[in-house]
């Protein structure tokens, strides 16, 4: 089984310490969801387990150990950031063959299978330029489907998204958790998910 | 869930290539910008120094080589900065391949569209400048593999820069020493070219410059963007 656990994790912005050991166990099938006041790190806890931000001190282990390739830790995860990490002058589909395609080889029709679960069929072939945040927002969905990796890193995943958008958020959660996968998630709003299978993590802002 | 099956770093570099020359091509006004200043410039010195051929063929090579330069500069200033600016840069870092290898795949990709043409218009500058056609095949060549190892040191400068407001000045600050060595034997060759004798020797310091470069310049990008992201 897949399972995320961080001990006594530090991490400085700066000369100013952002998170002063911080550490949870996360089984699979199970979502984390990090709260904290602005500033009390919940974006920099998702950045620095990815690996983006570097760590003072801590221990990561995922599946059990801690990942000796990080290429492959990379490999199994998710991570969708503030923004979602698309090309304004590319289409989605465009978009999705090539952010998979780096990581790797694309199976035919799962691009836009990916794109009609989040409902974006519909303006899968405009510039992402054309589109509104949230239609951008279910693209880079689609694109974490395609990724189809256990462990998902979602910062304010319901930023400009809908009511609508809000509950298919909370049905692709669902289904990767039904699948063993983990989510880690910086957000305030109920996302509605099975309270037995949420975690929660509070962050304080650190003086 | 079972591990998911990896493309090599080669394709995923490929795709990088290919992703960069797609969004090129839909935003060409960009590219030809430092062409266009590398052809103004050049061209600007029969009308501001002198119009006798005898005389602008003697400072042909500082000319060609010093537009080359800060037309190379200019542009890769911009390198990975859209990519940062919207996440996809941080996807690069995710993706589980080799950062180095991506961001190679992203300087190649400049290079294709901005040094490549570059080397392919100097011989049409150059007969403004008055160089013999005979030196043309000479000048091609080391601004070619010259300007390969300006877009590799460009990007190490544009790695560096990445989280720096407004950071194209200091790109350039950083960059241009590393580019002197270039300066050196690339205007050398090209003078050799131009008076007749072999440009050989130049050459091969040139390719060995490159040859540093592409072994090197991508990890120290790779380390570069890594800290640039943070």
């Amino acid at each position: 089984m897949n399972t995320l656990s961080l001990s006594n994790w530090h991490v400085f912005r700066g000369e100013r310490q952002v998170l002063r050991g911080v550490g949870f166990d996360l089984q699979g099938g199970r979502c984390l969801q990090v709260l904290g006041d602005n500033g009390s790190g919940k974006t920099t806890l998702l950045r620095s387990i990815a690996g983006l931000v570097p760590r003072e001190a801590g221990e990561l282990r995922w599946c059990g150990a801690v990942p000796a390739d990080e290429g492959q830790f990379h490999a199994d995860l998710g991570y969708l950031g503030h923004d979602p990490p698309l090309k304004a002058d590319l289409d989605a589909r465009e978009n999705l063959a090539f952010a998979l395609r780096v990581r790797r080889p694309v199976v035919a029709g799962e691009i836009d299978a990916a794109l009609a679960r989040v409902g974006a069929q519909a303006y899968a072939d405009r510039p992402v330029r054309t589109l509104s945040a949230g239609q951008r927002r279910r693209i880079a969905f689609a694109a974490l489907l395609c990724f189809r990796v256990p462990l998902w890193l979602l910062d304010e995943p319901t930023t400009n998204l809908d009511a609508a958008g809000i509950a298919l958020l909370r049905e692709l959660m669902d289904e990767c958790l039904a699948r063993g996968g983990l989510v880690v998630t910086a957000t305030h709003q109920d996302l509605g998910l099975d309270p037995r299978r949420l975690d929660r993590l509070a962050l304080a802002v650190l003086r | 869930m079972t591990p998911q099956p990896r493309t090599s770093a080669l394709a995923a570099a490929s795709a990088v290539l290919q992703r960069d020359l797609v969004l090129a091509l839909r935003r060409p006004s960009q590219l030809l910008q430092p062409l266009a200043f590398f052809v103004v410039v050049t061209l600007l010195f029969p009308l501001g120094y002198t119009p006798e051929l005898a005389k602008l063929r003697s400072i042909a090579p500082g000319v060609l080589w010093v537009g080359a330069l800060l037309a190379s500069v200019l542009a890769l200033d911009s390198l990975f900065r859209d990519d940062a600016a919207d996440g996809t840069l941080e996807q690069f870092v995710l993706a589980g391949q080799p950062l180095a290898a991506l961001l190679f795949a992203k300087t190649a990709a400049h290079w294709l569209l901005t040094g490549l043409p570059l080397a392919l218009m100097a011989p049409v500058t150059g007969i403004a400048l008055g160089v013999p056609i005979e030196a043309m095949p000479g000048i091609l060549c080391a601004l070619c593999i010259g300007t390969v190892t300006l877009s590799l040191i460009g990007a190490i400068g544009a790695g560096l820069t990445l989280g720096v407001r407004r950071g194209g000045v200091l790109s350039s600050l950083l960059t241009l020493p590393l580019s002197v060595p270039v300066l050196v034997f690339g205007a050398r060759a090209t003078e050799l070219a131009i008076t007749g004798g072999s440009p050989s020797g130049a050459l091969y310091l040139l390719a060995a410059l490159m040859v540093l470069g592409l072994t090197l310049a991508p990890l120290a990008a790779a380390a570069a963007v890594r800290i640039g992201l943070e």
